[in-house]
């Protein structure tokens, strides 16, 4: 017998997941316009675009819907529904940068399979960000990596790209088995794996002791491998340097934001105890383990390696990726406090670092198209040849130091005042150090972009139009958050709702 | 029958499973080995899924080992894959003679 209200819930629920539908769909026929059209050179982009565009739509309509939908297996929140627009304005501008990739197209390459990948990628990372059960965790992170996987090899001739591409596919299996060891131990305590169940499983019944640290430590290095946290990065740098320049882009920012999202959904609905949420802006913890310090732990580990490696890197795709190891770690300073001040600093910073950190990239790219590589002595004397590019890379790394008038500065204040608030002041001290550091390698960079001697032979790059378009489209909002950065708090604050069960 | 053995076996098999799995995942160097290894891991996770989906009555965990062994056929597909494009560069599958790229 057909149950009533199941359909109208199911009704409810295909309705709420049609921005996935459409995701799959896209995916289904650029796969199959790859086969019948073998050699077009940007068919497949297109038709990405479109599909990602659609989906966006109805991504901002459902912006204020909250739900429960697939029987619990997925909760449609507006925090889920932030990450998943950050996820695809992400995906979107990829897309077009790789369109002017040259080390992507070089020697006629087919790209039909990578369009297609990165949208079964980006398909992965919304499951990610609206997970409710750890079956979807695993599901979603598998999607997402193994997608990833082939992505960092794609230029697979090249060695360093299928160096890069072996590195990740064994850290990466080797982390996700042990956070599914970590989900079968939590399993077993709790006799559940939808987060809410587990909550409630967890306040009857007093679960805590050794056995839960485990398991909880275990999860959090399958989701710390995922956002590059400290003890779980080795993977980042060699990966990184060896993928084409927009994966690791891709990678820097969206596989970063699907794993925050899960790491503070889980937190905060598994973790937390929510029969006494007499206060609701601040979370109190369930049993004796504190994780606010192992988390604490993580974030000063990872910000502290990340900038004092940065340091002596003479590659530049290489030294953005310990930037942006660094940048997870102060991102981390706001899940440490566990408020919902803590999640809206996490929101706006990780929109501020999606602009800056792209548009970082995005110049490496441009410039690695004209001089073939991304040796940091190649960009002697570029403040000369490319006056404009050079421009925007100045504004866009004075962002990810953290200094106003740009967004990163925005990004920087919100944190250090959610952790000021909930006085973690020593950390608060470790942060502003780390930015101080950070200062350093990211002037070498215009340094020598603008200083230091070059070869004079003063030719003028000359770059195509659409890339112009690209870097005003990255570096105008950096400046424009910097200064009128309302819109971005108002967003931000009314995302932070996360649905914690019926 | 299953219920003769007490579960705390299963468990300690599993977590010896998991132990030599990740032992193996960092001692061994031929990356075919290595993959191996972590199918070891995956399995020793599957058997915990059982032992416990088995004792509470429950199904959730046995459909997680489903996905389990899907998603590990995936990733192994995937990762030899990978070996194969990378055997083709560098004549090699030796994890310790991949090393282009340091700190």
């Amino acid at each position: 017998m057909i149950d009533e209200i199941f359909l109208s819930q199911l009704k409810q629920s295909v309705d709420l997941f049609l921005p996935e539908t459409i995701l799959v769909a896209t995916f289904i026929i650029a796969l199959i316009f790859d086969l019948i059209y073998k050699n077009s050179r940007y068919l497949i982009a297109v038709i990405s675009i479109i599909g990602l565009v659609f989906s966006g739509i109805f991504l901002v309509n459902q912006s204020t819907s909250s739900a429960a939908i697939f029987s619990g297996m997925l909760s449609f929140d507006p925090f889920g529904n932030f990450f998943k627009i950050l996820i695809l304005l992400t995906t979107i501008i990829i897309v077009l940068m790789s369109v002017f990739s040259k080390e992507l197209y070089e020697g006629g390459r087919k790209t039909g399979e990578y369009y297609i990948l990165i949208v079964g990628m980006t398909f992965g990372m919304f499951l990610l960000a609206v997970a409710n059960n750890l079956i979807i965790v695993y599901l979603a992170i598998e999607t997402m990596s193994i997608s990833s996987y082939i992505l960092a090899g794609y230029t697979k001739e090249i060695k360093r790209a299928s160096e890069a591409s072996l590195k990740y596919v064994i850290f990466g299996a080797v982390s996700s088995g042990m956070m599914i060891y970590g989900i079968s131990l939590i399993y077993g305590l709790t006799g559940s794996l939808t987060f809410d169940a587990i909550n409630s499983a967890m306040i009857s019944s007093d679960i805590s002791g050794l056995t839960l640290l485990i398991a909880g430590l275990m999860i959090i290095a399958g989701i710390g491998y995922k956002i590059s946290a400290v003890p779980f990065h080795f993977w980042t740098p060699d990966v990184y340097e060896g993928a084409p320049i927009t994966i690791t882009a891709y990678l820097s920012v969206a596989s970063k934001a699907a794993g925050f999202a899960v790491l503070i959904r889980f937190l905060k609905v598994s973790f937390f105890d929510s029969t006494n949420y007499a206060n609701d802006e601040i979370w109190t913890l369930i049993g004796t383990i504190d994780w606010q310090i192992v988390i604490a732990i993580l974030s000063v580990l990872t910000m502290t390696l990340g900038n004092l490696v940065a340091l002596w890197q003479t590659n530049m795709k290489r030294l953005l990726a310990y930037s942006s190891i660094a940048h997870a770690g102060y991102i981390l300073m706001g899940v440490v406090v566990m408020t919902d001040i803590g999640v809206t600093s996490v929101l706006i910073y990780f929109f501020v670092y999606m602009i800056m950190n792209l548009g970082a990239f995005l110049v490496v790219m441009i410039i690695a198209n004209k001089t073939g590589n991304e040796d940091i002595q190649k960009y002697n004397g570029i403040g000369h040849k490319a006056p404009f590019v050079s421009a925007c890379m100045v504004i866009f790394l004075i962002s990810l130091t953290g200094l106003p008038p740009t967004a990163g500065f925005i990004g920087k204040w919100a944190v250090f005042t959610a952790v000021l608030k909930s006085e973690y002041i020593w950390l608060a001290v470790v942060g502003v150090l780390n930015s101080v550091v950070s200062l350093y390698y990211y002037v070498k960079i215009f340094r020598n972009m603008y200083i230091r001697n070059f070869e004079d032979d003063s030719e003028i790059y000359e770059f195509s139009p659409g890339t112009y378009i690209l870097l005003i489209i990255l570096a105008v909002p950096t400046l424009i958050f910097g200064i009128y950065f309302t819109p971005l708090l108002d967003w931000a604050e009314s995302s932070v709702k996360i649905f914690l069960g019926v | 029958m299953l219920i003769d053995v007490p579960q705390e076996y299963y468990l300690i098999l599993s977590a010896m499973m998991f132990v030599i799995g990740s032992v193996g995942v960092l001692t061994r160097r031929n990356a075919i080995i290595i993959f191996m290894s972590i199918e070891i891991m995956l399995n020793s996770v599957n058997l915990t899924f059982v032992s416990f989906a088995a004792f509470m009555g429950d199904t959730a965990g046995q459909i997680f080992v489903f996905f389990v062994m899907a998603v590990a056929a995936a990733e192994a597909a995937v990762g030899l894959a990978i070996v194969l494009a990378l055997f083709r560069n560098k004549k090699t599958i030796y994890v310790d003679e991949v090393s282009l790229m340091k700190w």
